[in-house]
């Protein structure tokens, strides 16, 4: 590891509350540039508040997150959506823009207040869509699409604001098998082209496979934090979800596999 | 299915902004050109077209036909003041009607949501009610445009209040202040004396563009002038507060100062408008509707065709207006809810699905 690059992002001792509902508990994750990091944990445990965090969404959290050393806090918005990309879970109502228009959003950062789009934006724009393999719903707005369809198109406008980082809120959860495992190639592609790649992903199966580091959250606290054969522990899955199972190396892939058991407080064996 | 609007202009929807905007302008401007030029040579006095032209032209020197004195009076002094007033109104309503509806991500939105009308109506009646309107020919236009905007700023204030600014609560606030302000109006033209004074405010109520003097132009033509450009250069903004508050700011939009900027914009705008024309119903909320329709929602393209689709629209209608019932007048804010309103709803049907699946 080169001891230079400061982390591509990380999250120092991060809390966050909502009337006096902790959300987030003294967190901490980062990702060092090229990795790809999942986030895994059962629903309600912060994975989607962290991502936010992350994102720079959040006001009033404790502790720091820090973009390329850089506190997240002394940089614009724009700054920040210039160097870090964040595709939403569920796809916003988006009355009446085609797919197109959508992507070439992702433009915006890195235009001027009196710029609008070139040639060069354009490019990029269907790059992007080439790579999500959306360019045929270009013209359509996104009501015609599908739930996984327009889902990429969100990767889409993601990817055509040329972030260093990209952040991802569950981005398989509305694909079928098929397209979770394109978009997962493409976001661990991009991470062996050099992106730094942080998503929550419910598929603990899907995290062991593509993630090259997992954190485990349970109710807003860091509960493990490693590599996936580190982290993904019989022991530590049945703290977290309250299932047993069993975890054992998949012969086809070589991936990690996990074998749910039973709820930990079922009545079974 | 795919919606009506999409089909239609598919073609234009793929051209770059820049291209959109060069299209879309030249169509609307000569449109513009077209119905003001109409405007001009109808009326009581009958000016030839010839005329017209010819008059206008002589303002940069370039007389074309001999044409009559009157004639010049009467388009130099009367009509087109008059049609400068409506066009810039015009501009006013259709430029907050996009922003009002992109800001409240809804298409149902109008420039008046926020109170701006109803405030307007007060500061106006208030000016008829105490007299100082007939003291001071420009007491009333004035009274209105402080109205109008205390009544934004009190609204803005309540949705607001605790640190904790919400859109909804902003919708909220502006029914309630408008159903109040319009209490206090019917209050004040309950305890009117004299039945002039009580025509005077029915009339500023129903919204017209008679005996609008240059006057009206220097006041009103500033404000809103100034209030577009500002929403113009926050085009870009727009279209990401309109996917939501969180999509904008992921993609480097100061959320709360946008929001603040434009709807003040917006107030300003419309409130320049209330004051010169009372309060016009329906072009803020139809025309940026239907141009989005035709166009698409990208607000770069949206606010500046929904300006001049504004003046297009109060120009043929104030001309239809004042001419349909000579030598009478119609008011030209009856006239556009007269024809708005069965527009709408037939626009409403056609696109249920395409619209309302919000």
């Amino acid at each position: 590891m080169n001891g230079h690059e400061p982390p591509a992002i990380v999250a120092e001792d991060l809390s966050y509350s909502v009337e006096a509902q902790t959300l987030l508990d003294v967190v901490h994750l980062h990702a060092e540039q090229g990795q790809f990091v999942g986030i895994i944990g059962p629903n309600g445990a912060g994975k989607s508040t962290l991502l936010r965090a992350l994102s720079g969404m959040l006001r009033h959290q404790h502790g720091a997150v820090r973009l390329e050393g850089t506190d997240l806090r002394s940089l614009s918005s724009r700054e920040v959506a210039a160097a870090l990309a964040l595709v939403p879970q569920i796809a916003p109502y988006t009355h009446g823009f085609t797919s197109f228009e959508l992507v070439l959003m992702g433009r915006y950062p890195h235009l001027g207040r009196f710029q609008i789009e070139g040639r060069e934006d354009d490019r990029i724009a269907r790059d992007a869509m080439r790579r999500t393999d959306t360019e045929r719903f270009a013209d359509r707005t996104l009501d015609t699409l599908s739930g996984g369809e327009r889902q990429r198109i969100f990767v889409s406008r993601a990817l055509a604001q040329q972030p260093r980082i990209l952040l991802l809120d569950e981005p398989t959860s509305n694909l079928d098998v098929y397209h979770q495992l394109k978009v997962l190639d493409l976001v661990r592609q991009l991470v062996d082209e050099g992106l730094t790649a942080v998503a929550a992903i419910h598929d603990l199966h899907m995290a062991a496979r593509y993630c090259d580091r997992l954190v485990l959250l349970s109710e807003g606290r860091v509960l493990a934090e490693g590599t996936p054969d580190e982290v993904l522990t019989p022991e530590a899955i049945e703290s977290a979800f309250g299932v047993r199972c069993a975890v054992y190396q998949e012969p086809v892939t070589g991936s990690l596999a996990i074998s749910l058991i039973g709820p930990a407080d079922g009545e079974d064996a | 299915m795919r919606a009506v609007g999409l089909n239609t202009l598919r073609g234009y929807r793929r051209m770059a902004v820049a291209s959109r905007l060069a299209i879309g302008g030249s169509v609307l401007l000569l449109l513009i050109a077209a119905s003001a030029a109409v405007s001009l040579s109808m009326g009581p006095v009958g000016i030839p077209a010839s005329h017209v032209g010819s008059i206008v032209l002589s303002f940069l020197g370039l007389e074309t036909v001999p044409f009559g004195r009157t004639e010049q009076l009467v388009i130099e002094q009367i009509r087109l003041p008059r049609i400068l007033v409506g066009a810039v109104v015009g501009v006013a309503l259709g430029v907050a009607g996009a922003t009002m509806q992109g800001l409240f991500r809804n298409p149902m939105a109008d420039p008046g949501i926020i109170g701006v009308s109803a405030g307007g109506a007060v500061g106006a009646v208030a000016a008829i009610a105490t007299g100082a309107a007939s003291l001071f020919f420009l007491a009333l236009p004035l009274f209105a445009f402080v109205g109008a905007i205390a009544a934004t700023f009190l609204v803005y204030g309540i949705a607001a209040a605790g640190g904790r600014f919400s859109m909804a609560t902003l919708l909220l606030a502006g029914v309630a202040v408008n159903a109040f302000l319009g209490a206090v109006v019917s209050a004040i033209i309950i305890l009117l004396p004299g039945a002039d004074a009580l025509r005077e405010v029915l009339f500023w109520l129903a919204g017209g563009l008679d005996s609008r003097a240059w006057e009206h132009v220097r006041i009103a033509a500033p404000p809103i002038l100034a209030g577009t450009f500002v929403i113009l250069l926050m085009a870009r903004d727009l279209n990401l507060l309109m996917l939501g508050d969180d999509e904008a700011r992921s993609m480097g939009v100061h959320v709360g100062t946008a929001r603040v900027v434009l709807l003040s914009a917006a107030a300003l705008v419309t409130g320049a408008a209330v004051a010169v024309s009372g309060t016009i119903a329906f072009v803020g909320l139809v025309t940026p509707h239907i141009l989005r329709l035709l166009i698409g929602p990208d607000h770069r393209v949206l606010v500046p065709m929904s300006a001049l689709g504004g003046a297009v629209f109060v120009t043929v209608a104030d001309t239809v207006a004042r001419t349909i019932i000579q030598p009478a007048e119609f008011r030209v804010g009856v006239l556009t809810a007269f024809v708005g309103a069965p527009f709408f709803i037939l626009l409403l049907i056609r696109n249920k699905r395409q619209v309302y699946s919000l």
